[in-house]
């Protein structure tokens, strides 16, 4: 078993007495996809946020390729392969499509001092920003204005951006929250398509996709992972089942059919 | 709008500005010419606002300093020529244009870099007020030197130097504020189209985005700053030498409100707006001052209603009528 | 040593006046999220009111109360005819429309009364002095001012603390969307806190009355200065309000009273006055850069 691109030891996050991240343990292997699952409000959110930098976290270890991450910035991480995609969609709504995408080509090769020559027509960004946006399936909204694009093509920009960045990791904040079936097949498939070269985490309420996705799966509640390892034990666990039930969550047999 | 409408109207507008001394001569409205130098001197200080401001997102109530600054640069530089001693025993005081103008730029763009780097490490309100008391700290400053004229201002004897051409002249300085104008208007029309545009716009429309695909966003609103600073210096300067006279009003911080009144006039975020709205200001206090030792009562008034119910000031209401935004 | 204390009381002094401001002005950037520039013309009017007030009718509480009930109508007047339609508005919308308030305001004012100052004298119930501890002589205005001012300061915190009003306060300090998503009035809310921060401006321009010049362009001095403390203090804090304005008050005071003794000691004359008022005057904007430098969101922030 290779290393771990994502190493996270004992994570704590107290907001006055309130416990968000409970001492949770966390890995993700290159090539696989995690799933995050868990009720509303058990800190999956705030979790990413401390992975990425946006929080930073009261006590534990982030590691990137066994390397602690802990004291940097968010621009810092992405540097070392780190793209994190939003669940409320965070974009540049002035810029159209593929602005969004070949600003992010244009970071990533680290030449944003330039003051001369035209960045819009630049081939350089132009061309690798159109090659991701047909991986998502938005070549031909590349000249929408973000404003003017719908819920589930947020979504997939979103995708698209932060696959521009050429992680080794995602994290993906429910990337299908708000999709329509179909939109959501869609995503399922380019996300499949995805797992050989990099590593996922994926937090998600989204069950179908879960199973279909997920090499592996931990479910987090308030705060605490209570349970972690493959979908069928996850599918099999009491612990799990109970979770769910006693936060109100339906849970059945039928729910769990792929 | 179109792109061949947008080029007809810049050559229309290059034409007119390039005729306009000759034709105001020729209709006896001198006055008209100096009119329209001042207009191209704010234009100049207010682009550069806009820089940091309209592109970049950063509201500076503070950039009078920079323009003051770049008045007193002529200023003292200027006083130590004539004095024939040199400024702190080392640094030769200077009549030369071609020295004048970028130590101008430079000296700006320095304060502009120290009050950059303190203020940019806050954001939104605090950045606002921020700006506008550094600002007042420059003014404290330079009005207690009283070497360089205290509260009364520096008197310039004679304009900066520039090869033979004499800038008291009223025609040889508008051509010169004309031609730096346009030399501005390229420099900031090929610096926002540029990869540092780019990422500067996106800053601008959410640093949040901007972090999370890598990029440090503080190193890049500091130096969009620091340019903004330096044009500003620049117009200063100029007005210096077209007053023969640096003046502590010019570090006042109205004078920052009468900048961002232009950019907002004009349209915030626009290439030409600022230079729109400068002349449309220029003009404004020309007239109501004509009607009313109050003009500045009906110049809130316009504001207020600008502000309130327009959106896009000038370029914007222009557009909306031409055709859509591009 | 009795200088020094005379000195302190004055900065305890100035401190108290830069508090009335900075409170309603960082109530009002905390709680709406607007920036007011318009809030040193509201001093301005408290003053010329009152003072206009006394003048006339000779009584020093008719013109206390004609200042405050003056500076309340013209903040609830603004809050409604322009504040009311910005808090939804960027920054820059907010500054240039306060800021066309400052022009309209310093214009008005002139039109009615005039460029030259307005002079009022002491209260005589006020005036004279009093020898406090250590034979030192200190005007009864002054300790007056310094006693209202705490005054007013333990009333806010009372206030804040300690009521419902206060409660959702503090609630709209830290989370403003949160106290909107709870159904709370917002829009009597804002009125009320505008109208608090008007009322307190008001008071603090009739007291300088006396002892500063009530003219045209005095809300700017002073507003900016205000900045100075609300950002040392920290935006939306009352208690940073407090300690950052006695803080400033004092070193301000202490400075200006000090330095150009200091410089005479190296320079000559005219030349140590000028640059000592000069630098006493930066004084406060070093303190505001060295608070930056290490807190850059102030002393005391109130959100997160």
């Amino acid at each position: 078993m290779s290393e771990p691109i994502l190493s996270v030891r004992d994570l704590v996050k107290n907001f006055g007495g309130l416990k968000a991240t409970d001492h949770v343990d966390l890995d993700v292997y290159p090539g696989e996809i995690h799933a995050l699952i868990g009720p509303n409000g058990a800190g999956k959110t705030t979790l990413i946020s401390q992975l990425c930098g946006e929080l930073s976290h009261d006590a534990g270890e982030i590691r990137i390729d066994g390397r602690s991450i802990d004291d940097l910035s968010v621009a810092e991480r992405v540097h070392l392969g780190l793209a994190r995609s939003f669940q409320i969609t965070c974009l540049l709504p002035d810029y159209t499509v593929l602005e969004n995408v070949a600003l992010a080509v244009q970071v990533r090769s680290g030449s944003s001092f330039r003051f001369w020559k035209g960045a819009r027509g630049d081939r350089a960004l132009v061309a690798p920003a159109r090659s991701i946006l047909e991986q998502v399936g938005l070549a031909d909204r590349a000249d929408r204005i973000v404003a003017n694009l719908s819920h589930g093509e947020r979504k997939q920009l979103e995708l698209a951006v932060a696959l521009a960045t050429e992680p080794r990791l995602l994290l993906l904040d429910e990337p299908m929250a708000g999709l329509g079936s179909v939109e959501s097949g869609e995503m399922i498939e380019t996300l499949s398509g995805l797992k050989s070269r990099v590593g996922i985490l994926l937090v998600e309420h989204d069950m179908d996709a879960v199973f279909a996705l997920a090499d592996r799966i931990s479910v987090l509640v308030y705060g605490r992972v209570i349970a972690s390892g493959a979908p069928e034990e996850i599918r099999a666990s009491d612990a799990v089942r109970e979770a769910y039930l006693g936060a109100g969550e339906e849970f059945d047999e039928g729910d769990l059919a792929c | 709008m179109r792109t061949s409408v947008k080029i007809a109207l810049l050559i229309v507008a290059a034409a007119a500005l390039i005729a306009l001394p000759i034709v105001a001569d020729a209709m006896g409205e001198k006055a008209f010419i100096s009119l329209a130098t001042r207009a191209l001197i704010y234009g100049i200080a207010a682009a550069s606002l806009n820089l940091a401001l309209g592109y970049g997102g950063m509201i500076s109530f503070g950039h009078a300093a920079f323009y003051g600054i770049g008045g007193y640069v002529v200023g003292i530089l200027s006083f130590h020529y004539a004095a024939g001693e040199p400024l702190f025993g080392v640094i030769p005081g200077t009549n030369q244009l071609l020295v004048t103008l970028p130590m101008a730029m430079l000296i700006a763009g320095l304060f502009a870099a120290l009050i950059g780097a303190l203020s940019l490490r806050t954001t939104g309100v605090q950045f606002i007020m921020i700006t506008l008391a550094f600002a007042q700290m420059v003014f404290f400053l330079f009005v207690s030197l009283e070497k360089y004229g205290g509260d009364d201002g520096l008197i310039i004897r004679r304009t900066n130097a520039f090869f033979d051409f004499n800038l008291r002249d009223r025609e040889t300085m508008y051509y010169l504020c004309l031609a730096l104008a346009a030399l501005v208007l390229v420099a900031l029309w090929r610096i926002t189209r540029s990869r540092f545009g780019f990422a500067l716009v996106g800053i601008r429309q959410s640093e949040r985005r901007m972090a999370a695909i890598g990029l440090s966003t503080y190193r890049y609103k500091l130096v969009g700053f620091i340019l903004s600073g330096m044009g500003a210096g620049l117009a200063g300067a100029l007005t210096a030498n077209l007053l023969r006279f640096a003046s502590p009003d010019m570090l006042h911080w109205t004078k920052s409100g009468e900048l961002m009144i232009m950019v907002i006039l004009g349209g915030v975020g626009t290439l030409f707006g600022p230079f729109v709205g400068a002349a449309v200001f220029v003009i404004l206090e020309s007239v109501l001052a004509s009607w009313t030792a109050n003009w500045q009562f009906p110049l809130g008034l316009i504001l207020l209603v600008v502000v309130l119910f327009t959106h896009g000031g000038v370029q914007g209401f222009v557009e909306r009528i031409v055709g859509r935004r591009t | 040593m009795t200088l020094f204390v005379e000195q302190l009381l004055n900065g305890l002094q100035l401190g108290v006046m830069l508090f009335l401001m900075a409170a309603g002005l960082t109530l009002i950037f905390g709680i709406m999220g607007v920036i007011n520039l318009a809030h040193g013309s509201i001093y301005m009017v408290g003053a010329y009111v009152g003072c206009y007030v006394f003048l006339q009718t000779g009584s020093f509480l008719t013109g206390f109360a004609a200042a405050i009930a003056g500076a309340a109508v013209t903040g609830i007047l603004i809050e409604f005819v322009v504040i009311r339609r910005l808090y939804q508005r960027d920054h820059l919308d907010q500054v240039l429309a306060t800021f066309a308030l400052i022009l309209l305001f310093n214009q008005g004012v002139t039109m009615v009364f005039g460029l030259q100052p307005l002079f009022v004298a002491m209260p005589s119930f006020l005036s004279g002095s009093v020898e406090l501890f250590g034979g030192l002589i200190y005007p009864v205005y002054r300790l007056a001012i310094i006693a209202v001012g705490l005054l007013v300061a333990l009333g806010l915190y009372l206030l804040i603390n300690h009521t419902r009003i206060g409660m959702l306060v503090r609630a709209g300090s830290t989370n403003r969307e949160m106290v909107r998503a709870l159904g709370v009035r917002v829009g009597l809310l804002y009125t009320l806190v505008f109208g608090l921060g008007a009322l307190l401006a008001g008071l603090a321009g009739f007291m300088a009355g006396p002892i500063l010049a009530v003219q045209v362009g005095m809300g700017e001095q002073i507003l900016i200065t205000t900045f100075v403390v609300v950002v040392i203090g920290g935006v939306g804090s009352i208690r940073g309000a407090f300690v950052a304005s006695l803080l400033v008050g004092v070193v301000d005071t202490l400075l200006r009273s000090y330095l150009p003794g200091l410089l005479r000691q190296v320079m000559v004359g005219p030349e140590a006055d000028a640059l000592g008022a000069g630098i006493s005057s930066m004084g406060i904007y070093l303190i505001m850069a060295i608070v930056l430098l290490i807190r850059p969101k102030g002393l005391f922030p109130a959100h997160g």
